[in-house]
Parts: C-alpha cells; structure tokens; sequence
C-alpha cells in the first residue's frame, strides 16, 4: 500500500480542491498528483536513491514527500539548523541522494558531492510534464517489504539521531486509521507551523490530503505571526507544539481567532496551567492533545474537546486530572503498561508504555525493528492508565530520578515550578548523590523583570508536593536548551548549568 | 473461482470502473465480485464482463466496505455502479467512527 495510492484517490474525489498554499493560486490534489510523477521522473533521471530535503516547510514539501514515494524511494528532510558537522554526518549517510534546498543550504550538498537544486527550481521542474511514471511492483509488495517513505531522524534529546524508517504501509494505516476520506469542508484549512523535519509534518500532509483540507505553512514561527495569518487566511484548524502555545498565550497582540475551530497541540508535555490558560482564553475552540512518536507514525493516543471540556468543568477530581492526560488510544493501536519484568500492569499502577498496531514502525536505519515477540514496540516512556483507559505520561524512563528508594518522574515537579508566577521555564533533573543515589536539582528560568529565590521556590515545591521532591538546588539560567520544537535536550543541560553563573545559583538574582 | 487475499493486494472490476484495495483479509479462500463479476488483480488484463443488473447498486470513493461477518475488509479506491460482493453476499459500508484532527 504506497502513499500514492491515497494522493490518486484525492485527484480521483475532488482533483480541483486546493490542498496546499493560498486558496487562489495553490497546489490542487490533481496538479499534486501530476507534479509527483514530474518529479519521479526527475529522481529517476538523477539515478537518485534517497530525496533529501533540506528547507523549511512550504509547498515543496509536499510535491518532494510524493515524487520520493511515486520512485520509490525514501525522503530523508534534515534539520537545516544543524551545525555543518552534523549535516556532514547525516548526508554522507545517503550519498546517493538527490538534494532539495533552500538556496542558502545547497553548499551543504556541493560539499557532500550531492546533486542538489533549490525548492524554487524543484517547483518549477515538477510543473514540467514528464509523463506518467509507472511504479513497478509497487502493488506486489507485501508487509515489511518495499522501500521506506519516510526517514527521520530522531532529535537525539539523550543520544546520537538515529534514523527512524516509516514504510508506505505504516504511513497509510495511521492515515487510514484516523482520518475520514474528503471529510472536511471546502472552507476548512489548517496551519502548519512544525518544521518539516518532524514527524507532525508529514503527517500532516497526508492526514490533510486524505480529509481534503487545506494547509498553509508559517515558514518560521513567530507568535503574532501565527495570530493574523489564523485571522486573515481564516484558519480553521491548527497544530502547535507547547512552547508555541506558551509564547502566543503571552504575547501581548490581539488574540481574537474567530474562524479557528480546532487546535491540536503535542510533540512535548503540556504545562498544565498554560493549557488551562488557553482553554479559557478560546473556550470556542475544541481542543485536542495527541501522544505520539516518530517510530509510530506520529498520533497514538488522543484527548479530544469534549474531554477537554469535561476536565475543565467537572467538580469530580479524576475527570478534572484527565487535562494533564493524552486521552485513549486510537481505535487501530493496542496499549499496555508493562513492569519491570515485562508484566501487563492494570488501571493506576504506573509502568512502561508498549503499543502495537499496524501505524507502528519502529524501525531504525542498520538496526531493524524494535518489537517483542508479540510485536509491541516499548516507547520508553513511562505512565499509567486510569479506571476508564485514560494515558497518563510521567516521562521518559531514562529521565527518571531515583532518590533513595523513590522513582520521582521530573515533569511532576516541573508542573508545579512552572505554576510559580515568576517561573518561565523549568527543568529538573537528578545528580549523583552519595547518600541517597541521586538528588535533585533544578534549572530555572526567571521572567524578565522578575525575581525570585531559591527558598521561595523550595516551599513552592515542598507545598504542592512533599519534601522529598524539592529539589535541593536551583540554578537559574537565561534559557534552557530546547530543540525548535519544545523538547528539552537534557545531555545538553550540564553545559549550560556549567557555563552559567555560581553565584546566580545561590541567590536567584537576575 | 475462489482466491486467497491479502492485505494491500488491489483489484478491480470486470464490469464498472469500481477499484478496490484489501484492508482486512478473510483466512480461506472466498470470491470477491463487482456487480456480479469477479473482480481481477490490478494491473492484470481484464476481459470485460456483462454485468448482473440486479447488483449494479454502486460503490463510493474512499468508503470502507465490509461483509456481515466483518472477516474481509476493502477501501474503495474508485468509485463504479456495481454491487461489491463476498461469496454472493452484498458488502455494506462501514459506519465511519470521525476522530478529531490531530496533526
């Protein structure tokens, strides 16, 4: 099952609908379809085995993303954001590659001895008509078999990237799975502002496409940006990451969207009180929080408006703590919470996350696939479901900090912190300790004009929680390091801690 | 004559332009007709057929189509005015179960 099979179906359904770019002058699904055999026809000229892109989201992406799948090849988008080393790294990895940047990334692939041209002349090339490029055996294929689609590279917030490989089956069942085919209405359009090197946005293309809607991209995030583009492109549907949320909540522009209807947030944990911030500031808009990875294919599970609205209103403490939750899964994915020795574990008791179902790659480039013997694929994430299937993420398992006998999941002490009205950014994490294995610390950052010290946040802390989750010191830093997209890279938190000042960590004083 | 499918196989019919890709495959073999007529794996010559009038009710583009017992599951690809059919029995669509978008 290739993903041109659903890119035919739309030109088939509703060819003249605009699926990407302004409503007057965009790509339809039917010229969509026609640039994607223009542009296989080109991969296959070039002898190219991989397409590499390397740009920011925008038109492009699209046309690049269905030619790869038309030739059969993967598309592998990059990070232009990388340092030239790391870029080095990963391209001398595809080798045989037919590159597509912007204009001030070709002399990464000029380096690398790589074909390459910018997305201006990728969209100018695949207007040229090609012919129809016929895809051999590409209905034979059976599971696991057939080239990738998609390459991503992980962002490496613990490790070196490690590229995750989605095959057209994967892809297409997650779509299949979730969306509706040619569900949305003709007037509906959804804004786009992950970089295309997330696996929000290729999901995004194809769960779009497939539901007939209408995307538009933000090239580069900017809150206020982000507010008149809604308004003036009347936006009806949109996908941030927390840390976008955060800054529009914040920004100090008008933050009236009148057409927007729904708003999907995800890709790192939500603060509590910044979503119940924004559910009160548009109580009109529905709400969605989606869990998922890159190794499955982006949503697993969901908590939709009505849950939002529930949590909000309810006087029952279980539904209200059901805002802090990522919902149930989806209907096509299968969900364990296992123990330490591998057992399933029931309602409330805290574990592994483990999932199955035909969305799920789990396929890492040289590696093979990650699955037990029952195919589940262990997320490394650790959380617990409650009486009625409710997700509950406490964290990554390898940031658990284990002080004394006590398994203590950061993000629950960083909630609170990020509650303190002088709090903009927290990150708590565990230190070799020789009393009690390991203690904890925090890194903090303080909202400009404000103050705050240490004792002040300790009692914060030890009030919601308890004494032995406060941590012991605080340091305070002008920003923590974050990936674009809100992750917090925590291998990269000690240099930051170490280059900071020692006296700020003592008195907190900005 | 009776096949054994699989999922991702595409096939297409003798006598509309109707196109379908398997979903959910049954364990045995079983038949699987458009408006009467088998239905040919895609990109196999197809020797037209005449269609059965009485199971000429249509299929629709992007609907999921499944029989009774829910053992064989196909997604129109193409939509055509015959009657899908397992072994005989009409196929019914499945009710669509809309989650909210999520990307």
């Amino acid at each position: 099952m290739r993903l041109t099979l659903l890119l035919d179906m739309a030109a088939e359904a509703f060819g003249h609908r605009v699926l990407s770019g302004p409503r007057s002058g965009g790509i339809t699904a039917a010229q969509l379809a026609g640039r994607s055999h223009s542009g296989a026809g080109l991969v296959r000229e070039h002898g190219a085995e991989v397409v590499v892109y390397l740009a920011v989201n925008g038109p492009a992406f699209p046309v690049a993303l269905f030619a790869a799948a038309r030739a059969g090849v993967p598309l592998v988008p990059l990070n232009f954001r990388l340092g030239q080393r790391q870029l080095d790294a990963l391209l001398a990895r595809h080798p045989k590659a037919l590159g597509i940047a912007d204009p001030d990334a070709l002399a990464h692939f000029e380096r690398a001895g790589i074909d390459a041209m910018t997305t201006d002349e990728w969209l100018a090339q695949t207007c040229v008509d090609r012919g129809e490029f016929s895809e051999a055996g590409a209905g034979e294929e059976g599971a696991g078999e057939g080239p990738a689609a998609v390459v991503i590279y992980t962002s490496g917030t613990t490790s070196e990237p490690k590229g995750v490989l989605l095959r057209h089956e994967n892809l297409v069942s997650y779509v299949l799975g979730s969306v509706e085919f040619a569900s949305a209405g003709e007037a509906e359009a959804a804004l786009v502002s992950v970089p295309p090197y997330h696996i929000a946005a290729v999901a995004n293309v194809i769960t779009n496409l497939y539901a007939g809607r209408r995307t538009l991209v933000l090239e580069a995030f900017a809150p206020g940006q982000w507010l008149r583009t809604v308004r003036e492109e009347e936006v009806t549907g949109a996908m941030v990451v927390p840390t976008m949320l955060a800054r529009i909540i914040d920004c100090a522009e008008d933050k009236s969207v009148p057409s927007l209807r729904s708003l999907s947030y995800g890709g790192a944990p939500m603060p509590a009180v910044l979503i119940e911030r924004a559910l009160r500031e548009w109580a009109r808009v529905d709400f969605v929080n989606a869990y998922g990875l890159t190794e499955t294919s982006s949503t697993v599970a969901l908590l939709g408006p009505t849950d939002h609205r529930a949590a909000l209103e309810s006087p029952e403490l279980a539904v209200r703590a059901r805002l802090s939750s990522v919902g149930r899964p989806l209907p096509g994915i299968e969900l364990e919470i296992r123990g330490p020795g591998g057992e399933i574990l029931g309602a409330g008791q805290p574990g592994r996350i483990c999932v199955r179902g035909g969305q799920v790659s789990a396929e890492y480039a040289g590696l093979g696939r990650a699955l037990d013997d029952r195919g589940f694929f262990d997320t490394k994430d650790d959380g617990y479901l409650d009486e009625e299937g409710y997700l509950f993420i406490s964290g990554r398992t390898d940031d658990t900090i284990i002080r004394g006998a006590e398994n203590i999941a950061p993000a629950e002490i960083e909630d609170v912190l990020l509650r303190h009205p002088a709090v903009l950014d927290a990150a708590v994490f565990g230190v070799p300790d020789t009393e009690w294995g390991q203690r904890i610390e925090a890194a903090v950052v303080v909202r400009p004009g404000l103050g705050v010290d240490p004792a002040e946040l300790r009692d914060f802390t030890r009030r919601a929680l308890r004494s032995t989750k406060t941590p012991d010191r605080f340091w305070f830093l002008d920003a923590l390091p974050r990936t674009e997209t809100g992750k917090l890279l925590r291998r990269e938190l000690p240099d930051a801690i170490h280059s900071c000042d020692a006296i700020h960590s003592r008195d907190g004083i900005r | 004559m009776a096949v054994k499918f699989r999922v991702g196989q595409q096939l297409v019919s003798a006598v509309d332009s109707t196109a379908v890709i398997i979903i959910r495959a049954p364990d045995g073999e079983c038949t699987l007709t458009c408006g009467g007529a088998e239905m040919a794996a895609a990109g196999e010559p197809v020797s037209a057929a005449e269609p059965d009038r009485s199971l000429m009710g249509g299929t629709q583009i992007g609907k999921r189509y499944t029989d009774q017992a829910d053992t064989l599951q196909v997604l129109c690809t193409k939509a055509g005015d015959g009657t899908l059919a397992l072994d005989g029995k009409p196929l019914v669509i499945q009710a669509a179960k809309p989650l909210p978008a999520s990307d």
